[in-house]
């Protein structure tokens, strides 16, 4: 049997009358990069919140890095690693100052922060600006250092909320090598965007339509079902109908 | 050639020692919708800024519909529609509120200029009594775009309209625009989705405050200057990375399905490089020459 990371049964939050996600059953398979694909107000934001022990459902099931969302969401949020484009990192802090701090949060011992800071500063090539305000790197430093900030705490899943928006076409692609090179070393990574090239390097992708997933599978998959040369195709065919 | 409605010359705009914005110089006929693309950080919000009369350049001169921003930033407003990156309308206010405020201010209405908005009010009409704050952000673009036309500008200048919202939201945005121009008005837009470019009659790619080329997209992209090579195989990591270590490698990048890659010049040998990448027994292994994009164009003149 697969080692699940995530398992949504008929999850569903309402806001009154609007069912923000409307009954969703998916899973996530461990060491999968799996593509969470939809329309502005489809609902992927309210599912992420669930997803990550920030909102209760309003009925259904979700199990993630092994607890249950109802029961134990503090466990959630311990055991997973998250990131946006909008909120990641301490600007006015130091680099060093920002890997501490988020390896305090997550209960880690002074001895391991120092050792896995050494390791990280050593990775990214950033031993000479350990020093430096995060606020004075340039963005894809930033980038690079949020994810690997956000992987500190070797979480069995990461969740990136557009983690590329906005960044020039070489950084983006050298962050995705990050992903990749993360993922084949046993990390699932949840992530979601509006690029849809990205969508691509996904080993799965769902598309959210109205709060329902409306579709699930490889890339290939998808554009071989909606008869689409690009996942661009696939999301215009689903995200109109 | 149409009358010029936007000319920058020698723009140049300083933060302390950040130099946001290098000797930018473009012009924008009547009709034309120009596009400034380029990446955070690259300049095009100081450049909006400085069209708009909100920031003074350092150095260098601009004429916006026929006046000068610095010297006569009234008339300049008065002809401008300005829609910033951040969504500056009235959170509280419904949609039809915050239209009508907009339309008082330049002492208009919605019905008298009916006709140049009509299509994008169409959209939004349903969500009238909404707040705006409550809008999705494909919505809050299309009601800002309304409020921007309200007074019938004769340059509409747009930053960074389709950030952060969605393919489908994206592409009625850039239809709407496109019908736009058709009424004379020059759009000035910004962008960091590389695909949108192809969308403008012409671009200047911009990195770093600097503009690296001002041209017609599909003349960007006919003028790459290397033959590119597409390539995929069924572990598409293992192959970029395989691709990098080749010897007479110039780039490989990522690029949706495929891995766009250039050889270095006078190196290009395709069949040479299948024998190499046979030896490392990738599965389904592909390769073709391809037609660059802008996004392989800028990354060229980037690195």
């Amino acid at each position: 049997m697969a080692d699940y990371v995530i398992q949504a049964e008929s999850l569903s939050k309402h806001f009154g009358k609007f069912k923000a996600v409307d009954s969703i059953s998916f899973e996530v398979k461990a060491g999968e990069i799996f593509g969470f694909l939809g329309a502005n107000g489809a609902g992927k934001t309210t599912a992420m919140r669930m997803l990550t022990g920030l909102s209760y459902p309003t009925s259904g099931q979700a199990k993630v890095a092994g607890f249950d969302v109802r029961k134990h969401p503090e466990d959630i949020r311990r055991n997973i690693g998250y990131m946006s484009q909008k909120f990641s990192l301490y600007e006015d802090l130091t680099v060093r100052e920002n890997i501490r701090f988020f390896g305090g949060i997550y209960r880690m011992s002074d001895a391991a922060i120092e050792r896995k800071c050494r390791e990280l500063l050593r990775g990214l090539q950033l031993e000479s600006e350990a020093g430096q305000l995060v606020g004075s790197l340039p963005l894809g430093w930033k980038q690079k250092l949020a994810f690997s900030v956000a992987v500190f705490h070797d979480p069995k899943i990461v969740f990136l909320d557009e983690p590329t928006g906005g960044v020039d076409p070489v950084t983006r692609r050298l962050f995705w090598d990050m992903i990749y090179q993360k993922a084949s070393g046993g990390l699932t990574v949840f992530v979601t965007t509006h690029y849809m090239d990205e969508a691509e390097y996904c080993d799965r992708v769902s598309i959210m339509v109205d709060g329902r997933i409306e579709a699930l599978d490889s890339p290939k998959a998808l554009k071989k079902k909606y008869s689409s040369q690009t996942m661009d195709e696939v999301f215009l065919k689903l995200a109109r109908q | 050639m149409g009358k010029i409605n936007v000319k920058a010359e020698g723009l140049e705009k300083n933060y302390g020692k950040v130099q946001a914005v290098r000797s930018v110089s473009f012009e924008v006929e009547e009709g034309e919708l120009f596009g400034l693309i380029g990446p955070d950080g690259a300049g095009k919000t100081s450049i909006f800024r400085m069209l708009a009369s909100l920031i003074l350049p350092d150095s260098g001169t601009v004429r916006v519909a026929g006046f000068d921003p610095v010297k006569q930033y009234q008339d300049v407003r008065r002809r401008i529609g300005y829609m910033p990156g951040r969504f500056s309308l009235y959170q509280d206010l419904s949609v039809e509120e915050n239209v009508q405020f907009f339309a008082s201010v330049f002492g208009t209405s919605l019905s008298e200029n009916y006709e140049l908005v009509a299509d994008i009010y169409r959209q939004i009409e349903p969500f009238r009594d909404r707040k705006a704050g409550a809008l999705s952000g494909g919505m809050k673009q299309k009601l800002a775009l309304c409020c921007a036309l309200i007074h019938k500008p004769e340059v509409l200048l747009l930053d960074e309209p389709t950030t952060g919202v969605d393919p489908v939201s994206r592409k009625e945005f850039w239809q709407m625009l496109k019908r736009l121009k058709t009424k004379g008005i020059s759009v000035v837009v910004s962008t960091p989705y590389m695909d949108e470019a192809g969308l403008c009659d012409r671009i200047a790619l911009i990195q770093k405050g600097k503009i690296l080329r001002i041209d017609a997209p599909e003349r960007i992209s006919e003028s790459f200057p290397f033959g590119l090579w597409l390539l995929r195989a069924r572990e598409m990591f293992a192959l970029l990375t395989s691709l990098r270590k080749y010897p007479h490698a110039q780039s490989a990048y990522s690029f949706g399905e495929d891995i766009h890659f250039v050889f270095q010049k006078g190196k290009e040998n395709p069949e040479a490089l299948k024998e190499y990448l046979q030896g490392l027994a990738f599965k389904d292994l592909e390769i073709r020459e391809g037609k660059p994009t802008i996004e392989d164009c800028f990354m060229a003149m980037d690195s």
